[in-house]
Formats: structure tokens, C-alpha cells, sequence
């Protein structure tokens, strides 16, 4: 005997129970579109269009309604990324500290130019606006994961490291220690969350990896 | 004098732990209110204290939070953590380095506007204080300060963490509201104001980390005590996050009133090189800039607002006489450009229009008429280009690029000037 699987319905990432604790957090399930597109994201890889067809039955809002709140943020992506992402500071206090020589080393040692993504997918890159690390700059994020005080040279070896080490979870502990300079204040304990792919990472998202 | 940081600083290696919290007496402000005090005397204090918001608008807190409508329920309490504007990084250390004063401010002042859901907004790309405050809310419930009857008083209160997605327009509390609600995240027409009709069109309070972080300290020693430290109108201690070219950038804790000379040398280190300012933002990337020779202005809510500025959300970005302002100006404004959430169209189309002709000037293919250019488009924008500035938009954020350009054309022409060539089938 044998299962058509086709005619199975399948057990998605819409039924878990991460999606209901989501759901049920917020007075208004429209709330929960922006949590929900990250747990998308992570199911996905990115924000397919089927993703957002279920984010919206699950929400209870049209799929152009959802297309709508995911293409106005920038952390929703619409197309498939790289392994690591790597976003570079380039606003008004990294800019004075050579933000921008840093992102050009990024692109230089990936082969990747900003806002694209190498044809590997290892990496992707992209110049962000600030990223809260105004005293630590330049600053650098991996898969949104911070590094303070990156010149271009030490930013060089992150992307060599990301390349040869290849770590499954990235932490800005770990970054931060390898190739890291100034910081904005005293970051305390090294913590073992980290990121698993190109979005944040959370708990409650189902996106945090720990390693030690 | 400090408040925020003390726990910080004495305790670096656990401080954001509710062991360390409660054994450094957490959580006892909390309790004093919800069992020894009504909501209305919490209000009362907070009113006393004369706290002035610390997002970046400086209004007082307690009067806002007596604009609520005495009737209408529910209520929220949305926390502003969405630190966006360039040069700032406060609320980023507060939220990582002591959560559980965040989330024993938000307990308070919940208990003090009668009200039982609270949300904190943190922004998608701080995943790291996110995770601290993932944390320490599951330590508070565990331990009973959140969730049903807390401390046996009859008092819930449920606190939801959202995270951001990427947008600085979210800080603007009405365009963080409409992102809670699952919008795209674009201001909304003022009034009605938030404590009237905020999230789901129930009366809200929207209230930054640092302000709610105070709480606790104003109800252990009172309203009183609070306004009494610092010069009038700048009362308590204030976070400053100083970065640019300074010699020891961070975050500092200070009480206002000293001059930003001494702020910069005493605390900053002074300037890499000794070389000199040429000048400063005092209120991060939306304030109009200082040069080196006001250096000299006490850092007051007042004097900086008489001076044509703003403290705003307390980011002192210093550039030294290296400085290619021009090219400072742009990374502003190309921030803005970025930023501009498309509703307005003087706001949607001016921002672009201001990078891309400095963009040129950069390049070395500025035009003669791209001075005047720069500031029609501004006064379309800003009409009149004066501080406060006029406004043509829902929200601040289009006078806000308006203010890098206006900076230095106001204090730099010859420098602008000198970066256009001379002649050419433009001139």
C-alpha cells in the first residue's frame, strides 16, 4: 500500500504552535503580520509569494494588503539571499569614520556589489542606515548580528572567516572578539544566541540559534 | 548623579538578570505603587517630577498621560523602542544592559494610566536587546510582576514584544501605532493624538525607553526629588550618546547644564589629534548643526531650542575641522531620502531632490544655481526655513533633512561654493 502525497494535507509552518502563540499575543490577528512574515521568512528562506498568500489567510487580510506592509520594510526580503548577509553602516557618524571604505571592502572581498547577492549565495551586501552603533563606528552587521568598530581591513578578514569557517550560527560575541575595535559601552557577558540565516534573531520567531 | 546606569555599572557582569534586579532592590518601586499607592497618586508624582519625554520631542510626561479620556477603555502603553535617528544608541544599552528597569517603568506607569496591555516596539535590526527583553518579560511573569494579580493586588497587565522591520519612520509614535496594527508604517494625521485615539483607535500612551526606564526612581523618592536635580525645564539625568570624531565616544549619563565644551572634552576625551571642531549636531541627524564656537551653550532643552536647534533624542555628533561637510550633509540627507515613507509629497520628492544635487556637488558637477536650488527646495518643504520649522507634511521627517542643508549653508557657503566649477554650459 502507498500514500499519494499530494492527496495528504500537509502539516505547515502556518499550523504550529509558534504561529497560534503569535496569533494569540496581540488583541487584533492583524498584528501579528509583521512577526508572522518573519517566521515566513525563516520557513521560506524569504518572502515568497506563497508566504504571503498564508500570512494573509492567517491574519485575515488580502494578500495585497500583506505585499503591501512587507514591500514598505526593509528586513522583508522578496528575494532568495545569501548564506550571510552583511550590512554596512553608512550614516552620518559611521560615514565620518570611514563607513564607506568599509562597505567598499566588503564588496571588494565578497565580489558581491551592495544591494546584491554573489551568485554562490554566500553572502549578500548592502549599505543600511544607522544601526544604533553610532559609538562603535564603523559599524558591521551579519545576519543582523552587530560588530563595532570594523575598519575596512578587519572587515576584509570577517568576510574571509565567514567564507573559510563557514559557522552555522553567527554571534556578535564571537564577531565582536575576532575582528571587532571600539564599542558604543561595556556589551557585559557573551551570550550564546546568535543568527541561523539572514533575519533576526529571536525566540519568539523561532530564528535563534546558540552555539558555544 | 546618576539613575539608569548605577546597576549597569556597579554590576556589569549580571546586570540584566532578575537575580541581580530584585537583590539590587527591583521590583520594590513596583510594588509600593500598585499596593501603597493609587493609579492617581503614581500620576501625581510623575507629574511632579517634571520628566520631560526622552524620545526626542521633549514633551512633559505627565501631563500626556493626563490627556487621556477619564472613560474610555481599554488603554495601552506602547513603549518606543525603535531607536533610529543617527547618532543615537541609548535606548539600545538601557534595553540590553538593565531590561528589568525597563519592564518595572512599564509596570508602573501601566498601574498609573489604568491600563492592562502594554507592547514594547524594539526595532528589527536590534535582535540583541530584543532577546534581553525576550528574557527578562519570561523571568517577570515567572516571578509574577506581569501577567494576572500581580503582587496579590488584583492589577494585570500583559506586555507584548514587537519586533521592528526595518524603518525609522516607526520612532514617529502614530507611524508606530499603525506598524503595531499590522500597517505600513506612515504617520497619521495629528490630532486626534495617540492618548486620545491611538492603537486600534483606543486611547494610548507611547512612551520612550529611557523616559520609562526613570519610573522607578521617581516612585521610590518621589516626584519631588526627581525635579529637583538638574536647571529647570532639564530636570533629571539625561542619556547623551556622544560619536563622531571624539576621542572616548558612548553613552553618558549626565545632569544637564554643563556646557557642551565640557561635555565633549570632560566625558568625549576631547577631539583625536587635538584638532579643532568645526562643528556639531547637538540633537542627532534631524537638528540644525553648531559650530566650534558654540560650544559654550549649556546643554539645556531651552538654551539648545533658543539657539535654533534641538536636544531631540540626545545624540551629540561632533565633526572636527577635517570635515567634508558636504559630504556629511549628504549621508544625512540620503538618510532621509531612504527613510521618507512616500505620504507626503514635498517630504517623498524634495528629500530626493536634495541628495541627488548634493550628490552632484560631490562629484565635482554641482552647478552655479544648485545653491539656490538646494534652498527652494528646502523652503518648499519648510516653508520660510526657520527653527521650529513650518511644516508641509504629517510628520517632522522632511524638515528633519531640511536641517543638514540649511546647516551648511548657513555656515559654510564659501566651503559649498568652493566644490562647484567655476563657468561650465550650466553656469
Amino acid at each position: 500500500m502507498w500514500i499519494d502525497e499530494k492527496l495528504v494535507p500537509p502539516m505547515t509552518w502556518t499550523t504550529s504552535d509558534r504561529v497560534e502563540r503569535i496569533l494569540s499575543s496581540y488583541p487584533d490577528r492583524k498584528s501579528a503580520v509583521m512577526p508572522l512574515l518573519y517566521v515566513a521568512m525563516a520557513e521560506y528562506g524569504y518572502v515568497t509569494d506563497e508566504a504571503i498568500r498564508e500570512v494573509a489567510g492567517l491574519v485575515g487580510m488580502t494578500s495585497v494588503q500583506v505585499s503591501s506592509v512587507a514591500t514598505f520594510y526593509t528586513m522583508y526580503k522578496r528575494e532568495e539571499l545569501g548564506k550571510y548577509l552583511l550590512s554596512v553602516c553608512t550614516s552620518i557618524s559611521c560615514s565620518l569614520l570611514g563607513g564607506r571604505d568599509v562597505l567598499h571592502a566588503v564588496e571588494d572581498e565578497t565580489g558581491v556589489p551592495a544591494g546584491e547577492t554573489g551568485p554562490e549565495r554566500d553572502f549578500s551586501v548592502e549599505h543600511v542606515e544607522c544601526i544604533g552603533a553610532c559609538g562603535g563606528a564603523p559599524a558591521v552587521q551579519v545576519n543582523y548580528e552587530l560588530i563595532e568598530g570594523v575598519g575596512p581591513d578587519k572587515a576584509r578578514e570577517l568576510v574571509r572567516w565567514l567564507r573559510h569557517a563557514a559557522p552555522a550560527v553567527v554571534r556578535g560575541d564571537e564577531m565582536q572578539t575576532l575582528f571587532g575595535g571600539q564599542r558604543s559601552f561595556d556589551w557585559g557577558p557573551s551570550e550564546a544566541a546568535g543568527a541561523t540565516g539572514p533575519l533576526p534573531s529571536l525566540g519568539s520567531i523561532g530564528t535563534m540559534g546558540e552555539s558555544k | 548623579m546618576k539613575i539608569l546606569t548605577t546597576r549597569m555599572e556597579a554590576h556589569p557582569s549580571d546586570s540584566h538578570t532578575i537575580e541581580r534586579y530584585v537583590a539590587t532592590d527591583g521590583y520594590k518601586a513596583a510594588r509600593k505603587a500598585i499596593l501603597d499607592m493609587s493609579p492617581g497618586e503614581c500620576h501625581e508624582e510623575v507629574k511632579a517630577s517634571n520628566i520631560r519625554g526622552r524620545g526626542g520631542a521633549g514633551f512633559p510626561c505627565g501631563v500626556k498621560w493626563g490627556f487621556l479620556p477619564p472613560d474610555v477603555r481599554p488603554r495601552y502603553l506602547v513603549i518606543n523602542g525603535d531607536e533610529s535617528e543617527p547618532g543615537t544608541f541609548k535606548d539600545r544599552q538601557l534595553l540590553e544592559r538593565d531590561p528589568h528597569q525597563v519592564i518595572e517603568g512599564i509596570i508602573i506607569s501601566a498601574y498609573a494610566i489604568d491600563c492592562n496591555q502594554a507592547f514594547i516596539y524594539i526595532r528589527g535590526e536590534y535582535p540583541k536587546p530584543a532577546r534581553r527583553i525576550e528574557q527578562a518579560l519570561a523571568e517577570a511573569y515567572d516571578a509574577g510582576y506581569l501577567g494576572k494579580n500581580i503582587f496579590g493586588s488584583g492589577f494585570d497587565l500583559e506586555v507584548t514584544l514587537h519586533l521592528g522591520g526595518g524603518a525609522y519612520i516607526c520612532g514617529e509614535e502614530t507611524a508606530l501605532l499603525n506598524s503595531l496594527e499590522g500597517k505600513r508604517g506612515e504617520p497619521r494625521i495629528k490630532p486626534p493624538f495617540p492618548a486620545v485615539e491611538g492603537l486600534y483607535g483606543k486611547p494610548t500612551i507611547v512612551n520612550n525607553v529611557e523616559t520609562i526606564s526613570n519610573m522607578p526612581w521617581i516612585v521610590t523618592n518621589g516626584g519631588a526629588a526627581y525635579a529637583a536635580i538638574g536647571p529647570e525645564g532639564s530636570v533629571g539625568t539625561r542619556m547623551f550618546s556622544l560619536s563622531g570624531h571624539v576621542r572616548k565616544p558612548g553613552n553618558y549619563e549626565i545632569v544637564m547644564g554643563m556646557t557642551f565644551r565640557e561635555f565633549i572634552e570632560d566625558y568625549g576625551g576631547g577631539v583625536p589629534g587635538d584638532r579643532a571642531v568645526k562643528c556639531f549636531i547637538p540633537g542627532g541627524a534631524s537638528a540644525p548643526w553648531f559650530t566650534g564656537d558654540q560650544l559654550d551653550l549649556p546643554i539645556t532643552i531651552d538654551d539648545v531650542g533658543n539657539a535654533g536647534s534641538m536636544l531631540g533624542s540626545g545624540a551629540i555628533v561632533v565633526m572636527d575641522e577635517t570635515t567634508n561637510v558636504v559630504e556629511a550633509a549628504h549621508s544625512i540627507v540620503s538618510f532621509f531620502a531612504h527613510e521618507s515613507c512616500g505620504q507626503c509629497t514635498p517630504c517623498r520628492e524634495g528629500t530626493s531632490w536634495l541628495e541627488m544635487v548634493l550628490a552632484r556637488i560631490l562629484r565635482g558637477q554641482g552647478r552655479p544655481v544648485d545653491l539656490e536650488l538646494l534652498l527652494d527646495v528646502s523652503d518648499n518643504i519648510a516653508p520660510g526655513l526657520g527653527w521650529p520649522p513650518k511644516m508641509t507634511t504629517i510628520c517632522p521627517l522632511g524638515p528633519s533633512a531640511v536641517s543638514p542643508v540649511t546647516s551648511i549653508l548657513r555656515h559654510f557657503r564659501d566651503e559649498v561654493e568652493a566644490m562647484i566649477p567655476a563657468g561650465g554650459p550650466h553656469g
